[in-house]
């Protein structure tokens, strides 16, 4: 394997976790105020498809009417991708907030509900081609060395990823509504106290965060796994979730989750070339079992060793960079009186 | 600010809460509000922090008629209410928990919000790290910054719920002066909710008695304290007296045990209880008592030493099971082993040899999974044996750690009986449940969730399910909580037992409770146990410098 090979390698990498990059931040955010969204897997399929017929249909209008080559369609899919996203959020925000119901039930219903839905109503639209976001390299920036050719040579879709990690996590560790986010998904009683509206905060982060799930599905089928078929990206909501909590609630440290998640996958397929003879089975499990090994590792007293050894200035960075702490309200209906 | 309180009612449904109560409050002056469980002084004070809506009545700060529509309302108005347990996010760092819906800034500043910390916290004598997480705070510290937020934003009337309730006694102190100084140099009006008359009559100027949702008067204090355990009471209750007791057999023994929690370890700790005494564990909060009380009920390992309980060592039972996941790294080698002597000798491949070691790590870690299952699964553990000979453990957290909050009384009784049958005897149960209730005076029928019951009748339904007799009962906090006329019952309870021979041992942080019980005292500081004191031999001093780390006077 040459150099351009390897770049080649890791440029996709990156283009693969952007979306899943979206649903993690999506996720992180709705239960950083205290609403768990379970219906992510249902959620991505649905408006993965959404996404894809409203560019697919918008796109033979315009070129109906003479239009080629415009960036509308690929846009109202992602516009159409998003309000999904909201609908569904919105229905499970309601359903816990308003209806005071198990948001873990309502998500599980829902998911089994909208991947159904997706398949039901894509049926007509399966396998043809359609239209994509634009190639768009960064000028200048694409020409660095490696780095060019690995973070600045994608299109807009995922550029705007990494962008809404950034944002999230600006918002959500340097703000004052930020502040008032993470207050609200640890102890609601002492947000309502200080004059902070925790349902109506919930409402909104809920359908913020379903707006980045629907886009994350749009990515895929207009961006990463183009088109639509049956059960197109099923599997991946759930494997969102699962980065969710692998990340600690925390935007920055869930899109690395997702990269990981992205690397090995790339692994696998590389192994997978150098070893034909294996069963495929074994290198696709290699993902589980590394997040299987974090996982552990967070949860023992290896990480507080690791404190322990470096230098004193050091630890209460440290400490405090690899602290993990759930949302302690996650899942729990607040009743304002 | 001056505060009324004219005619106010609340109802729920039937109860009446709060039963037509005038008050009115002076500025620099500091009020006592008493009352037993259940008198009504929380609703009050919910009323006029904003939680609550009163069903009528008004409120007039300084001569104005006022009304809440939600407890920051209030604040913004300068009502600040300190609750037991504060209103603040453990999850944040303290700068953070001291700025949320502080400002309405987009950014967050917490440079000058710690600033702003230190700068309040040492106007008011309380030093709180702006770094630290509120949840790697002690209580104290947690009230102290919540006080901090609640002055910095304006209150001028501040309302303390039961504010010395787990904090150490140094914090007690510190608090008292702060509240003093706002009062008589800053003109607050300070209101302390509480059932200790101890504290109002140390620290209050003015003491309001609540009774069954009515005002039974006001008095300036200090005053005798039978005057206001008339008010509260209707008559004055005598505190139960201790009873002499002929020491019997050794119950509990322990020689140079050691064991410790993440946080603190206790070292060669050596005591006897024998039937009948009762042994009290003094000492702040988190100096080693409850590692004690935990490591001889098995619920600590004990790391060096032995815990004798009726001379018998107190220990699990492991099986042989318990070997099987030893095996694991055995097979392990092996395996690694065989495959490069295969590899070496060239009788496979390196995908082969890759495949050995995958199969070798698969087996190794299929063993080491079932063995620890089945062994997990035959294991006694030390505490299992520690109930079996007649030991019971009652914790400190009813909710946390003693009852189950969504399963009923008669449920309880099926799980804590001493004899357990395939399908449950839900009628024998009941009834048994039924004469308990009865007999501890717990106001719940079986059917009844504990989560639906008061603090004080939760306390009394985990006494109830304590099976009879019993040979060591270790208590946490037995009466924290409750008013002193269940205090009282639930000694009495204790005295019980102790004529049936039980040797009890308990850790508490309110001396009177300390003195009044025991036979003899332990005090922790740190994780050293002092010398054990006999009861009639001591005194508060001595022991309050004890607790505070200090060493034996008479040593």
């Amino acid at each position: 394997m040459n150099d351009t090979q390897i770049i080649k390698i890791l440029a996709s990498i990156i283009a693969q976790s952007a979306p899943l990059m979206l649903a993690v931040t999506g996720e992180t955010i709705t239960e950083r105020g205290g609403v768990i969204n379970l219906s992510l897997d249902g959620t991505m399929l649905l408006s993965a498809m959404t996404g894809f017929v409203v560019a697919l249909q918008s796109n033979l209008m315009l070129e109906g009417m003479g239009i080629t080559g415009n960036m509308l369609p690929v846009l109202l899919g992602f516009a159409a991708a998003a309000l999904v996203g909201i609908l569904a959020a919105l229905l499970i925000a309601w359903g816990s907030i308003r209806l005071r119901q198990d948001q873990v039930a309502i998500g599980f219903v829902l998911t089994l509900l909208l991947a159904d839905m997706a398949n039901f109503l894509g049926q007509n639209h399966t396998r043809i081609p359609g239209p994509s976001v634009a190639y768009m390299p960064i000028p200048l920036l694409k020409d660095i060395p490696a780095l060019g050719p690995m973070f600045f040579s994608h299109n807009l879709a995922i550029y705007f990823a990494f962008l809404v990690v950034g944002l999230a996590w600006w918002w959500t560790y340097k703000t004052q509504p930020g502040l008032r986010l993470r207050g609200v998904g640890d102890r609601p009683e002492s947000a309502f106290a200080r004059g902070i509206k925790v349902n109506r905060l919930r409402y909104i982060y809920t359908a913020i965060g379903g707006a980045l799930v629907g886009i994350a599905g749009a990515t895929y089928s207009l961006s990463i796994k183009l088109g639509w078929s049956d059960n197109h990206i099923l599997g991946i909501g759930w494997i969102a979730l699962a980065i969710v909590i692998f990340g600690g609630w925390h935007p920055v440290r869930g899109a690395f989750g997702a990269i990981l998640y992205g690397a090995t996958k790339a692994l696998a397929t590389v192994l997978q070339q150098a070893f034909p003879e294996v069963p495929v089975v074994l290198f696709n499990s290699l993902q589980w079992l590394l997040m299987l090994g974090v996982l552990l590792l967070a949860g023992s007293k290896g990480l507080q060793r690791l404190v322990d050894i470096v230098p004193r200035p050091l630890q209460r960075p440290l400490a405090r960079s690899l602290r993990v702490a759930a949302p302690q309200s996650l899942g729990k209906v607040f009743v304002e009186e | 600010m001056r505060v009324e309180l004219q005619d106010i009612h609340k109802a729920f449904g039937q109860v009446h809460a709060n039963d037509g109560i005038s008050l009115a409050l002076e500025p620099g002056r500091i009020y006592g509000l008493l009352g037993e469980n259940g008198a009504g002084k929380s609703t009050l004070m919910k009323i006029l922090s904003g939680y609550q809506l009163p069903t009528s009545g008004t409120i007039r700060l300084d001569d104005h008629a006022i009304s809440f529509s939600s407890p920051s309302d209030a604040l913004r108005q300068g009502i600040g209410m300190l609750y037991q347990d504060p209103l603040d996010f453990p999850a944040l760092l303290a700068v953070e928990n001291f700025q949320l819906a502080y400002q309405d800034n987009l950014l967050l500043d917490l440079k000058s919000g710690a600033e702003q910390l230190r700068t309040h916290g040492a106007r008011f004598g309380f030093a709180i790290d702006p770094h630290a997480y509120v949840d790697t705070l002690t209580l104290g510290e947690r009230q102290q910054a919540e006080l901090i937020r609640l002055l910095s934003l304006g209150a001028e009337v501040l309302i303390l719920d039961e504010p010395t309730t787990g904090i150490s006694a140094e914090q007690k102190e510190v608090l008292f002066d702060t509240m003093r100084h706002l009062a008589h140099d800053e003109q607050k009006t300070i209101i302390l909710v509480s059932h200790k008359l101890e504290e109002v009559q140390q620290l209050c100027d003015e003491v309001a008695v609540l009774r069954r949702g009515k005002l039974m008067g006001t008095k300036p204090v200090p005053c005798p304290t039978g005057d206001l355990v008339r008010l509260m009471f209707g008559e004055e209750i005598a505190r139960t007296q201790k009873q002499s007791f002929n020491a019997g057999e050794c119950v509990l023994k322990l020689d140079n045990i050691t064991s410790c929690s993440e946080e603190l370890s206790i070292e060669d700790i050596s005591l006897e209880i024998r039937e009948g005494e009762v042994l009290g564990l003094a000492g702040l909060e988190g100096s080693g008592q409850q590692i004690l009380l935990q490591a001889c009920a098995g619920l600590l390992p004990v790391s060096n030493g032995t815990v004798l309980l009726d001379n018998i060592p107190l220990e699990g039972k492991s099986s042989v099971f318990s070997r099987i996941p030893k095996l694991a790294p055995a097979v392990l080698i092996v395996g690694f082993a065989w495959s490069l002597i295969r590899l070496l000798s060239q009788q496979i491949m390196g995908l082969h040899f890759a495949g050995g070691i995958t199969i070798s790590l698969l087996l190794a870690g299929l063993i080491w999974l079932i063995g620890t299952v089945l062994a997990a699964w035959s294991e006694q553990s030390p505490y299992h044996a520690f109930q079996q000979r007649g030991g019971a453990y009652v914790p400190a957290g009813r909710l946390e750690e003693g009852l189950i909050a969504e399963l009923s009384l008669t449920e309880h009784m099926a799980l804590a009986a001493a004899t357990h049958t395939f399908i449950i005897d839900w009628e024998k149960h009941r009834a048994e449940i039924s004469g308990r209730i009865q007999q501890y005076s717990i106001v719940g029928r079986p059917a009844t969730l504990v989560d639906e019951l008061s603090g004080g009748n939760q306390q009394r339904a985990m006494l109830a399910l304590l099976n009879q007799p019993l040979r060591l009962l270790l208590l946490e906090h037995p009466t924290r909580g409750l008013d002193v006329t269940s205090a009282n019952w639930v000694w009495e309870l204790f005295q019980e037992r102790r004529r049936e021979g039980t040797a009890i041992m308990f850790m508490s942080s309110d001396l009177d409770e300390l003195f009044e019980h025991s036979d003899r005292v332990a005090v922790f500081s740190s994780g050293a146990m002092s010398r054990i004191l006999k009861t009639e031999e001591t005194s508060v001093d001595e022991l309050g410098h004890l607790i505070g780390g200090h060493r034996l006077l008479t040593d």
